[in-house]
């Protein structure tokens, strides 16, 4: 029995950790949420080496935590900004199998008390099996998402013949492995269970496009929280269950809120691929006329502009260009020329993630202005410079029902008098689908490397 | 009440906080509220710490063990890289007097 002390604690840390996540949703108190999560989170793995009195393993357990954690502080430290999306989808995907393993450990017990004729509780067992298969799911998941985002794997969707069948098949087969579970508890059954959910997160992210993937590491993150939730049930630990079933409802809320800042449903984005929707992309460069300048056409354009609006993408990321476009700015604000960044809320690879990527360049957050701000804005504006991106700014989303990103809101560049692209090459972007306003009169093309061709830019509206 | 009830209470009360603590987070914070909210269910390590402390198996102890390594690098790795990202927000004004804080 866990005594009261420990329980008013496990209580505490579930207060904390509401008030963490409370503290993360604001901006000025965002970062005082996180210490409060964090903090709360190592003192409530302390309690139980003060109230379990004959505690085994203690120096194992120890020792992997500290294994653990430092390999935990070394990549969390080491990781690129702009690898931040596949670093949580990694952390979240260790944690899913961190509870399924959990799970599994558990389901050895049970089995012993099962076999000494002891009475095990239904609801415990059906706890244990959801853990042990949505961890595996969210573990599986996870990994492929990381692999997609890391670029181990191609990003596009990956669909084969009968993907559909072998889905259901493997779903169904987790339902009907995890009621013998119930019914019958056993070693076998378990971690044959395990093995399914593994197939079943990897089917489950296989059809989903790189550009979408976000959506799905926030899925994957609820799951995990629900699984941590089954768990605390399991082990009779309110705080578990508390801090789990937190995640798992923020985390879904979250998940429809991004899934919204798209125009798409989170069904759409899961089994889209699989009617044979968001296949459309051709991913091929297209060889129609466009018209492209060199740097100081460019810096002509900007240099005697009013008003110019900058809209980031992540290939200013990829390129590491973030500071030079700040540069660039600087000399053109100097020049008295009013400049803006638009934010598209899924600019980089997950929402937010420009912001943190800008932020890093220590471009005042003032000047990042997001889409519905901004977009009444772009008629009055000479120029907007879109910098590595593509999707945010296509036409497409609003004209071509059967365009894979068509619903989505979208930055109304094209209403602008002038658009200036920097971009490597005329491939289409992360959706994959051609980009209408590449095309048009008003466009002018500046090909290269983002981070070279500003550089050129802004040397040659210095020499204005 | 008996205790599934209890348990069932605990968990629809925290459904109801957890989407109502988060409802008014702008797009700008998506990124680093995932990720916390992440660093959060690494939590799980103290479940892991709890089965292995009590298991007596070989198997059961070295699965428990992995499983507190995986726990800790959720729980670690996600407060972490959530605290980096959010550093960047709060630095309004170029770095002077903290300069010397910040980590090399």
């Amino acid at each position: 029995m866990i005594p009261t002390w420990a329980q008013l604690l496990y209580l505490a840390g579930a207060v904390a950790f509401i008030l963490a996540l409370k503290g993360l949703s604001g901006p000025k108190t965002a970062r005082m949420g996180n210490l409060i999560g964090a903090g709360a989170a190592v003192l409530a793995c302390a309690i139980p080496f003060f109230y379990v009195d004959d505690m085994k393993h203690v120096p194992l357990i120890l020792a992997a935590i500290a294994v653990g954690s430092a390999g935990g502080f070394y990549g969390a430290r080491v990781v690129q900004m702009t690898q931040m999306p596949q670093m949580v989808a990694l952390f979240n995907g260790v944690g899913g199998g961190a509870a399924a393993l959990v799970a599994l450990v558990e389901l050895h017990e049970i089995v012993e008390l099962d076999h000494a004729g002891l009475d095990v509780e239904t609801f415990v067992l059906v706890a244990t099996a959801f853990t042990v298969l949505v961890g595996a799911v969210s573990f599986a998941g996870s990994i492929i998402t990381f692999a997609k985002l890391q670029e181990l794997m191609t990003s596009r969707p990956v669909v084969f013949p009968g993907l559909p069948v072998v889905f259901g098949g493997s779903l169904i087969g987790a339902v009907v492995l995890s009621v013998l579970l119930v019914r019958e508890p056993s070693m076998t059954l378990g971690i044959v269970l395990a093995l399914v959910g593994l197939l079943v997160g990897v089917l489950l992210v296989l059809p989903v496009g790189g550009a979408d993937v976000p959506i799905v590491i926030s899925l994957l993150n609820a799951f995990t929280g629900l699984t941590v939730a089954a768990g605390g049930y399991v082990l009779s630990n309110t705080l578990l269950l508390v801090a789990g079933t937190l995640v798992g409802a923020s985390g879904t809320f979250l998940t429809l809120l991004m899934a919204g800042a798209m125009g798409r449903s989170v069904a759409n984005i899961l089994f889209g691929a699989l009617k044979g929707g968001s296949t459309l992309g051709a991913g091929e460069a297209s060889d129609r006329p466009v018209r492209s300048a060199g740097p100081e056409d460019v810096a002509i354009l900007l240099g005697y502009a009013d008003k110019v609006i900058i809209v980031p993408g992540y290939g200013l990321a990829v390129a590491q260009a973030q500071h030079t476009l700040r540069e660039l700015v600087d000399v053109l604000s100097a020049r008295g020329i009013e400049v803006d960044y638009a934010i598209h809320p899924v600019a980089g690879r997950m929402p937010g993630h420009m912001n943190v990527l800008l932020a890093e360049a220590q471009v005042p957050y003032e000047q990042l202005i997001e889409m519905d701000e901004i977009n009444g804005e772009f008629k009055n504006t000479d120029v907007v410079l879109v910098v590595g991106a593509n999707d945010v700014v296509n036409p497409a989303a609003r004209t071509t029902p059967s365009a894979p990103i068509y619903g989505m809101p979208i930055l109304n560049a094209d209403e602008a008098k002038q658009v200036v692209f920097l971009k490597r090459s005329m491939r289409p972007g992360f959706a994959g689908i051609e980009n209408e306003l590449l095309f048009n009169p008003t466009t002018t093309l500046l090909f290269g490397d983002a981070k070279d061709t500003l550089g050129k830019v802004l040397t040659a509206v210095k020499a204005l | 009440m008996s205790e599934g009830v209890v348990w069932l209470t605990i968990f629809i009360l925290s459904v109801f906080v957890g989407i109502e603590v988060i409802s008014k987070v702008s797009s700008t914070l998506h990124t680093p509220l995932m990720s916390g909210a992440n660093a959060i269910h690494g939590v799980i390590l103290l479940g892991a710490i709890l089965v292995t402390g009590s298991t007596d198996n070989n198997i059961a102890l070295v699965v428990g063990l992995v499983a507190i390594v995986l726990a800790a690098v959720n729980m670690v790795g996600g407060f972490v890289v959530t605290d980096r990202m959010l550093q960047m927000f709060v630095r309004k004004k170029p770095a002077t007097s903290d300069a010397g804080k910040a980590d090399a």
